[in-house]
């Protein structure tokens, strides 16, 4: 690469220039004369955030392997520079080769969390793209916007800024739908004509061929394709081989520090939890494993391509993999010879989990963390979380036995049906660990003399296509009064001196919940809080609260609407076009029994019959398989 | 086993800041499979030690970092594998054994060569040939300095070792040791007040040439080069 796009002065006085220079090793560069598809692929948050996502370095690595198609890396323009962009007029430009995004063909934005929403506004306008669809034109000038990830399981709030969104796993359909661009561009066929065509690719949705009548009390009336042949429902796309699929052998390393700076290995796709508040348990069903040969190579080929000196595993639940101890036995055995970090996710407290964290962590330094999400037995039977207080015991007490003498809890606070009582049991709970310590760890043994408890709540939002999206959220004086609850309970305790309690702020919980649940019509709101000075909000301290309340007053919408009424089972939810694999049939299931504080199997143990068979494959189709040999 | 390793920076790696580079070559040994000597403990890292720290903005011609190595293949071997295993920015140019009583890159630097051109639109705008004369004349050039602990008077002059010009640009050679570093920035700044202007930093484009230690070994002191030191073999050491 010849030239940056900032200049020196200003590269000098921004902070961390490095955030937008390109150049680091495993970048892709293609000479511009053998491609002719370029495609920006843009995280809307800073750098060291973006550059830690793993499916975008997969999406990266597949789309630079298609012939003719040069895929680059956006993020987010941090405030400083932000700021000189706007006054200098100097158009976002990709990090490869630092050209203007405008003048690409796509531009991709994944949607990890709903925080980031306004960001994406910030990367269109600095793009100098117009941020409506709507005013793109009707030729391929602007680049085609397309959003994908999680979040795009209900883009209606953000639908009026989008041209598609890919609804699934992206490993699938892009070169398909590359191609169907090539074809219309090079037939000088409209930008309108184009989206119709892509309208009717599997997995993609088009808002603009979609209308959304609304009832008198804001509710949906009715949500139809506004042509023949656009389909009514669009079902989520899914990798259904995760083992002979793509996967980035050659990661781009930074050079300045990010979130998560090593090597990651996807060790499964989804998760056989169902617990009822997780969206990500829903979404990406079925459980499927990686092949633990293909994983091994893949950490040997990766470690040397980058040289990160740290390997971390990826999943939803890690413990849940069948080859674990294999998997680890190796790594274990390979990194101590490459004088290589071992970062272990969250994993189930056991004897084997215990075993591997005194060979690969400083047992004086670590800590281990549980996460009943709910202090009574009773709530967790509500969320289906399946931990039990005598397994949080017990494992505490081989892990104090093995040295430990730090315990982080991970609780929510506002669950649905929640009583003082089972916030109550999160105080409890905490206690009788710290009673464990001193119970199980003679004087003389204890390590500095004394057992430091943690527990953090977080504030339930419920998400789209859980058990829970019928659900009422609190309001923020609600979770106050939880926090402030949870608080003096664990005061009241015995061994309060030994527990350390934090909570998080309520405003952003609340945004979170209407951004999550919201519809068509917020589109407006993001564009006047936009306008009127607001992103990063994921960043609290750049988070303007009232702001938000106040343009959504303006805007004729209520902030009650979206979070705290309990919708009925019979409601057009904003989300109901999209088929996530999951059939509302077996939420509504769900959350009755969630009422009725039965819990359900996981899919190892028990198919709940969720509807994610139909895709034929992980967790699935072993229990057909096993099925068919009765 | 000690190597001392010479490195270029150019182009816009120069924004990448002193311990990114750290992290970069920690990286980069491990591609180039480097046989480098660890530490031990539950978070090991290799044993590397750098010369003077290089502004963010400033390009080198003679950066220096020494690594342990259990084993060698040869100095030309290292070299070409860090370079395939590097950045176009970052380029290394030589690769020494040290003697074992050599001192660490960073204990061992006693000063350092810069060359400075001004940017287009912001030369000088007095004559600086006749500045530096009249500047080096002086006994002391008094300058304050900030640090953390508050404000305070130090003088340059006895750290400008050379100081002339040449064509459009300015050589200087200063004080780099722990003790005494002087940044040339801080040098130009002064002449410039001298001659009434003030300096922005950001009209210079400086580039370090050589890090010197000091040898003590012949009849006088001299300068020189950090890698003189050191050998292109093992065999040659002992």
């Amino acid at each position: 690469m010849s030239q940056l796009a900032l200049s020196d002065e200003i590269l000098l006085k921004v902070e961390k220039p490095a955030r937008y220079i390109g150049n680091e090793v495993n970048a892709q560069i293609k000479q511009k004369s053998e491609v002719d598809v370029r495609f920006a692929m843009c995280f809307p948050d800073v750098y060291e955030i973006g550059m830690s996502h793993l499916g975008i370095q997969i999406l990266y690595d597949m789309f630079n392997s298609m012939e003719g198609v040069w895929c680059e890396r956006v993020y987010s323009p941090w405030l400083d520079l932000d700021a000189i962009m706007r006054e200098e007029k100097i158009p976002l430009f990709a990090l490869e080769s630092q050209d203007p995004i405008k003048n690409f063909d796509w531009l991709g934005i994944t949607l990890q969390y709903e925080m980031c929403y306004t960001n994406i506004l910030q990367i269109l306008d600095l793009a100098q793209i117009p941020l409506l669809s709507a005013d793109r034109g009707d030729d391929f000038t602007y680049p085609i916007v397309i959003g994908g990830g999680p979040c795009s399981y209900n883009p209606e709030p953000i639908a009026d800024f989008f041209d598609l969104f890919y609804i699934g796993e992206g490993e699938t359909r892009y070169e398909e739908l590359i191609n169907l661009y090539r074809q219309c561009r090079d037939a000088h066929l409209s930008r309108r004509e184009f989206l119709r065509r892509a309208a009717k690719v599997p997995g993609i949705y088009a808002p603009s061929f979609y209308e959304v009548r609304y009832h008198p009390d804001g509710t949906i009336a009715s949500f139809e394709p506004t042509e023949e042949g656009i389909p009514a429902t669009i079902v989520k796309e899914i990798e259904r081989n995760v083992t002979d699929t793509y996967y980035p052998m050659k990661p781009v390393v930074p050079y300045i520090k990010v979130t998560q700076d090593r090597v990651v290995l996807e060790i499964q796709r989804g998760c056989i939890r169902g617990c009822r508040f997780c969206q990500a348990g829903q979404l990406y069903r079925p459980v499927r494993e990686r092949d633990v040969e293909t994983l091994k190579k893949y950490a040997l080929e990766m470690l040397k391509s980058t040289g990160q000196e740290e390997i971390t595993l990826s999943s939803l639940s890690s413990s849940d993999y069948s080859k674990l101890p294999e998997l680890i036995d190796y790594l274990m055995e390979e990194c101590q010879k490459q004088h290589v970090n071992i970062s272990l996710p969250s994993l189930r407290i056991d004897a084997f989990s215990l075993d591997v964290m005194s060979k690969v962590q400083d047992v004086k330094k670590s800590s281990l963390t549980f996460a009943p999400e709910a202090g009574s037995q009773r709530l967790r039977n509500v969320i289906n979380k399946g931990l039990t207080e005598e397994a949080i015991l017990q494992g505490s007490t081989l892990a104090f036995l093995g040295g430990w003498t730090r315990v982080k809890l991970y609780f929510m606070l506002g669950l649905p049906t929640e009583t003082p009582e089972d916030i109550r049991g999160i105080a409890e709970l905490c206690n009788k660990i710290a009673a464990t310590f001193f119970e199980v760890v003679p004087k003389d043994q204890r390590v500095n003399g004394k057992v430091q408890i943690v527990a953090s709540t977080s504030f339930f939002v419920p998400k789209p296509f859980t058990p829970f999206q019928w659900a009422s959220q609190c309001t923020k004086e609600e979770f106050l009064e939880k926090a402030y609850f949870t608080r003096n309970a664990i005061s009241e305790q015995l061994n309060q001196k030994s527990i350390k309690y934090n909570w998080h702020e309520a405003d952003a919980s609340v945004l979170e919940g209407v951004l999550a649940r919201g519809d068509r019509r917020l589109s407006e709101v993001l564009l006047k809080v936009y306008q009127k000075g607001c992103f990063y909000d994921a960043w609290s301290e750049y988070y303007k609260h009232d702001v938000w309340m106040q343009t959504i007053k303006e805007c004729g919408l209520s902030v009650e609407f979206y979070t705290h009424r309990e919708r009925s089972l019979d409601e057009i939810l904003p989300w109901d076009f999209i088929d996530c694999g999951v059939s509302k049939a077996y939420l509504k299931r769900e959350w009755e029994k969630a009422k009725q504080e039965q819990i359900s199997e996981n899919c190892k143990l028990k198919c709940q019959g969720c509807g994610a068979a139909r895709f034929g494959t992980g967790i699935c189709r072993e229990h057909f398989q096993a099925d068919g040999e009765e | 086993m000690k190597l001392r390793i010479k490195f270029t920076k150019h182009g816009p790696v120069k924004f990448i800041g002193h311990l990114d580079i750290m992290r970069y070559f920690q990286k980069a040994n491990r591609r180039a499979q480097l046989d480098v000597k660890y530490t031990g403990g539950y978070s090991p890292h290799q044993v590397m030690s750098f010369a003077a720290p290089l502004g963010v903005g400033l390009e080198s011609n003679g950066e220096y970092m020494d690594i342990e190595v259990n084993s060698l293949t040869s100095c030309e071997d290292v070299r070409d594998r860090l370079n395939k295993a590097g950045v176009p920015g970052i380029r290394i140019v030589s690769v020494k054994v040290l003697p074992e009583s050599a001192g660490n890159a960073m204990a061992s630097v006693a000063a350092a060569s810069y060359t400075i051109r001004f940017r287009e639109g912001c030369e000088p705008p007095f004559d600086v040939d006749c500045a530096i004369k009249k500047f080096l004349s002086q006994e002391q050039i008094p300058v304050i300095k900030e640090t953390k602990k508050g404000v305070r008077e130090v003088d340059l002059r006895k750290g400008i070792y050379e100081m002339r010009t040449c064509e459009n640009s300015i050589y200087l050679m200063v004080d780099a040791s722990s003790c005494g570093n002087i940044k040339p920035q801080q040098v130009i700044r002064a002449l410039y007040e001298q001659n009434g202007c003030s300096l922005d930093d950001f009209s210079l484009l400086i580039t370090r040439e050589e890090t010197y230690t000091v040898d003590a070994t012949g009849e006088k002191t001299e300068w020189i080069p950090l890698d003189f030191v050191g050998t292109d073999t093992p065999e040659d050491i002992e």
